[in-house]
């Protein structure tokens, strides 16, 4: 059974406030023992999807979450946005697609960066992704 | 918004970034270097990552652009320092820099654009002779 230990939410709404998403991402995934490397695609990922929110959801929130599933423990973070959602979602995982001035990796690279990634979306009804790492895992 | 400080070292600008730099302060030292490539008739750019955690896509680009701008501008780059959990992730997040030059750490970087510099005057030289 999965079962969450702890949670906490922050907004995001400037590139100030996703170097503090990258920050609280960070203080988890040590206090969680995850190794550097972990760690870093972590908060990488999380860095991608904070922005995304920022330039194209018009801002939101993300929230992280301590995982207990059996013997593993893993972070969930999940970025929630009201914006104008994202009319094609196979279109907008391919790298190099992007709808602004960015590269098009955020969200095929974030997922790739992740164990378990889930989005959701709708035009006008904003967007919801949840990216999982467990520790130990590849 | 934090500027991140560039010195001038002969004909060579450095640049250690010490911060977790946010997008626009990432966006500020690409416009600072560019034109301080030009005011200062710089030759080589070096810049030091070895205090970054986290490198993704935006700094990434913003590390390749330069790269790009110096070039245009008769200048090299090169990038020292990244921390191999850093390298790790960029691959896997999509982003290779095949542009940016790269080296282990400041002492072989210098020489890198020494050797570069070289090379490159050099090739002015012959150019001159024909």
């Amino acid at each position: 059974m999965r079962t969450t230990t702890k949670s906490e939410s922050i907004p995001v709404r400037s590139s100030a406030e996703v170097v503090s998403v990258r920050h609280l991402v960070r203080r988890w995934a040590v206090e969680l023992g995850f190794t550097l490397v972990e760690q870093t695609k972590i908060v990488t990922a999380a860095s991608e999807l904070a922005r995304n929110m920022v330039d194209y959801g018009g801002g939101g929130t993300m929230t992280v979450e301590a995982l207990e599933e059996d013997a593993r423990k893993g972070l969930r973070l999940i970025f929630e946005d009201q914006g104008p959602g994202i009319p094609d979602i196979d279109m907008a995982l391919r790298d190099g697609f992007t709808s602004g001035s960015g590269m098009g990796l955020g969200l095929g690279g974030s997922k790739r960066l992740s164990n378990e990634f889930e989005i959701r979306s709708a035009p006008g009804e904003g967007t919801r992704v949840a990216i999982t790492r467990w520790k130990g895992a590849a | 918004m934090e500027r991140i400080p560039i010195l001038k070292m002969g004909r060579f600008l450095l640049v250690s970034i010490q911060v977790d730099m946010d997008d626009r302060t990432a966006m500020s030292l690409q416009d600072d270097l560019t034109e301080r490539i030009v005011k200062d008739r710089a030759k080589g750019v070096l810049i030091d990552i070895s205090s970054l955690d986290v490198v993704d896509s935006f700094i990434g680009r913003m590390l390749a652009n330069t790269a790009a701008m110096a070039h245009i501008l008769d200048a090299e780059t090169v990038v020292v320092g990244m921390q191999p959990s850093v390298a790790i992730t960029l691959v896997e997040l999509g982003l290779s820099l095949k542009g940016v030059r790269s080296a282990l750490n400041v002492e072989r970087g210098m020489e890198l654009l020494r050797t570069m510099r070289e090379d490159s005057d050099s090739m002015d030289a012959h150019d001159h002779e024909e």
